[in-house]
């Protein structure tokens, strides 16, 4: 057969059931139609029954009475039933928000985190704990100390917005730095700058468990910032922690590295 | 699904990984970090970038420079730029905009107004 003959047989096939599901469609079409009629004749017969008869209209109006009633309740429910999905779905969005606050949060006490932990060198260390500062919390000048424990004082290590020299030494114990160190109690007061540097407006103590490491000192916000947030607070505690052992572990780690070179120095001595 | 390249040029590496940390909630979006100004123009003039989000204080170039220095490029006259700063003032921000920058939002960030601000400047809903 030629290909002519085969697409004219295809198009009559694709015709022919064309047709049958338009008759198939038709036929559906007209027992509806049969049904609906014969519904609607039944209607009309009680309707026009209940006409000539008192007893029998009072009867289908009462029927209809019921069924008003019916559909007002069912209605009124549906009603309820809308409010409360409403009601349900204001409580989600706000749910949604609070949920996507707190993961900005976590990601933001994340990374504060990673990143201390990320370095051994102890400038790195002091690098990142400034960065954290400036960047999550939002301070413009502070410093960070670090207590000596032969001589139980605090020095200011690094700093920003300040030269370091201008920050004072603080004996442990002693002045809103000091005492905050030897309590293990963050200090936190108004968001407003403070000029005098042996006077911050927040100091985080870093403590490992009971032993004093050093301390955050603030003293003045952003000009942009004018008043601490949740999320600072868990900023706080995150540094008091995290800030402390990083800074140990890399302290820790500069002196085994000093000592192993010293070894490594007596070892070349007695074998070359 | 429709790509979104975003560079991101910030000295910082905490504000970098927060920024991405952000941004990776946009759908189709390609992150890719320059760590200041230099690096920054290097990367935008040798790809293409929907969005830039950049940093003012950099060491080598600062944030300024590379945005006048973009705008300069006939071909990158059109990407948008977000400033994304610790300079609060008003003064700061007039001038970062009269250089080029379309938006300008100041540390510490809410990573929700960041990802708000790039989605508007992607033209994504």
């Amino acid at each position: 057969m030629s290909r002519e003959k085969k697409e004219v047989f295809g198009r009559a096939e694709e015709f022919v059931a064309l047709f049958s599901r338009g008759a198939e469609f038709t036929k559906q079409l007209l027992q509806e139609n049969e049904r609906l009629r014969g519904r609607l004749s039944t209607v009309e017969d009680r309707q026009n029954y209940a006409a000539q008869d008192n007893l029998e209209w009072e009867k289908l109006r009462e029927e209809l009475l019921a069924r008003i009633t019916g559909l007002e309740n069912e209605k009124q429910g549906v009603m309820d039933r809308l409010r409360a999905v409403e009601e349900e779905n204001r409580q989600f969005a706000g749910r949604y928000l609070e949920i996507e606050e707190e993961n900005n949060n976590l990601a933001n006490l994340y990374v504060a985190s990673y990143q201390l932990h990320s370095t051994l060198d102890l400038s790195e260390v002091l690098k990142t704990i400034i960065e954290i500062v400036i960047n999550l919390i939002g301070a413009e000048v502070f410093a960070v100390y670090v207590l000596d424990e032969n001589t139980n004082q605090l020095s200011p290590v690094a700093s920003e917005g300040k030269a370091l020299p201008a920050f004072p030494r603080v004996p442990l114990g002693s002045g809103v730095v000091g005492e905050s160190v030897a309590s293990g109690e963050t200090a936190c007061g108004e968001a407003l700058p403070s000029d005098d540097l042996a006077r911050p407006i927040v100091c985080i103590p870093l403590r490992i468990e009971e032993r004093p490491i050093g301390a955050i000192a603030i003293f003045k916000l952003l000009a942009q910032k004018d008043t601490f947030a949740p999320l600072d607070h868990e900023l706080f505690a995150l540094l008091a922690g995290h800030a402390a052992t990083s800074i140990f572990a890399a302290q820790l780690y500069g002196q085994s590295e000093r000592k192993l070179n010293t070894i490594q120095g007596f070892i070349d001595l007695l074998t070359k | 699904m429709q790509q979104h390249r975003i560079l991101i040029v910030e000295d910082s590496p905490t504000m970098r990984q927060l920024l991405v940390f952000a941004l990776k909630r946009i759908k189709g979006a390609e992150l890719i970090e320059a760590q200041d100004g230099m690096d920054g123009l290097r990367k935008v003039t040798s790809d293409h970038f929907d969005l830039a989000l950049v940093d003012i204080n950099m060491p080598v170039m600062d944030g300024l420079k590379l945005i006048s220095l973009i705008r300069v490029e006939e071909s990158l006259k059109e990407m948008p730029i977000v400033v994304i700063t610790t300079e609060g003032a008003k003064e700061d921000r007039e001038r970062a905009l009269s250089l080029g920058a379309d938006e300008y939002l100041t540390k510490p960030i809410q990573a929700n107004r960041v990802l708000s601000v790039a989605k508007s400047m992607l033209k994504i809903e």
